[in-house]
């Protein structure tokens, strides 16, 4: 569907293998666009090692106070993994409507993948606001410290995929399918899959392994 | 679903998150429902293996991970459609160089860390000397 058409090549006295077709000439912008972008998100992954390491590293130095047994709400958590697998599903039927160019569809599941986004970010705010009410907040201990900016930098993630959910669909709106809007529909649809793909981190080692341990 | 082992000369590099598929829109909504799918087999075993007493406590940590790692293999192939293709080597060279740091961060991080807590004198003796 997506395959690239390649440009027509040209002899060119410089390649070494003028007469073979592939290889030769820049690659397209689609893919130029995608693995740059490919990039910016495996240098976010290893961002993420970053938190993930901390929080392995200071996961017992609860200074006194609860542990992860004590209050992670596993239900909550399992509801939220839901809401964003079922929006990674809904991300991808907008990048087969973009790419079948059906405005109507493609408007359809990125609405759904929003409000699925959203209810994430609802039931996170909310187990958030609950563990600092009940004095759990981040300045509680160093292991709250480390959990709060590693489940909360993945939140600001899903809130910045959010924003760009709304902007994808508004630009769809007034500027159709062209193939610029396409090139950051591919950016978004990689970005939202891999905030999914970060998640499974998160939900395995801090809540599964913190309750279970 | 790559048909690039056919014609290796022709073959022409996919940017990552695209699919190279032969069939309509069907088959692509059929790709993603596995995916669907074998995301929730694997998310719903990992809540069930944390709860449960049906196994031997020690192996569930492990479990876990292994799930874990699944599911975003899961993930890469079914949502973000890398394939181990011709047209996806570079997208694949990239992610294995992000994974290798991903785990020197990480398992360097515990290893030196356990090191430095394993070697540093308790904290009682450290106040006993500040006497």
């Amino acid at each position: 569907m997506s395959t690239v058409a390649f440009a027509e090549t040209h002899d060119d006295p410089n390649t070494l293998r003028a007469s073979s077709r592939s290889w030769s000439g820049p690659a397209s912008k689609r893919i130029v666009t995608g693995y740059g972008f490919w990039i910016f998100i495996l240098s976010d992954m290893v961002m993420f090692s970053a938190f993930f390491a901390s929080y392995a590293v200071l996961v017992g130095q609860t200074a006194g106070g609860p542990s992860g047994r004590d209050l992670f709400d596993l239900r909550s958590v399992a509801m939220e993994t839901g809401f964003l697998l079922a929006s990674s599903f809904t991300c991808g039927l907008a990048t087969i409507s973009a790419d079948a160019r059906q405005t109507t569809w493609f408007q359809l599941a990125m609405a759904v993948t929003c409000v699925f986004g959203l209810a994430f970010l609802i039931l996170e705010g909310r187990e958030f606001a609950a563990l600092v009410t009940q004095g759990a907040g981040p300045t509680r201990s160093a292991f709250l410290s480390a959990f709060f900016t590693l489940v909360g930098c993945h939140g600001l993630h899903v809130s910045a995929g959010i924003l760009w959910l709304l902007t994808m669909m508004a630009q769809v709106f007034t500027k159709g399918f062209r193939p610029d809007i396409q090139r950051r529909i591919l950016c978004f649809a990689l970005f939202w899959h891999a905030l999914d793909i970060i998640w499974i981190a998160v939900f395995t080692i801090v809540y599964l392994l913190g309750s279970a341990a | 679903m790559s048909n690039a082992h056919h014609e290796l000369d022709d073959c022409i590099d996919l940017a990552p998150g695209d699919e190279h598929v032969e069939g309509g829109i069907g088959q692509r909504v059929i790709g993603y429902l596995t995916g669907l799918g074998l995301a929730i087999l694997l998310t719903a075993t990992s809540f069930f293996v944390a709860g449960t007493d049906l196994v031997w406590q020690p192996s569930i940590p492990v479990a876990l991970i292994v799930l874990a790692i699944a599911q975003m293999g899961v993930h890469l192939v079914f949502f973000l459609h890398i394939t181990t293709g011709p047209d996806n080597t570079n997208n694949v060279l990239a992610l294995a160089f992000g994974v290798l740091i991903v785990f020197l961060v990480i398992g360097g991080s515990l290893w030196i860390m356990a090191n430095l807590n394993h070697n540093m004198m308790p904290m009682d003796e450290i106040m006993q000397m500040q006497r």
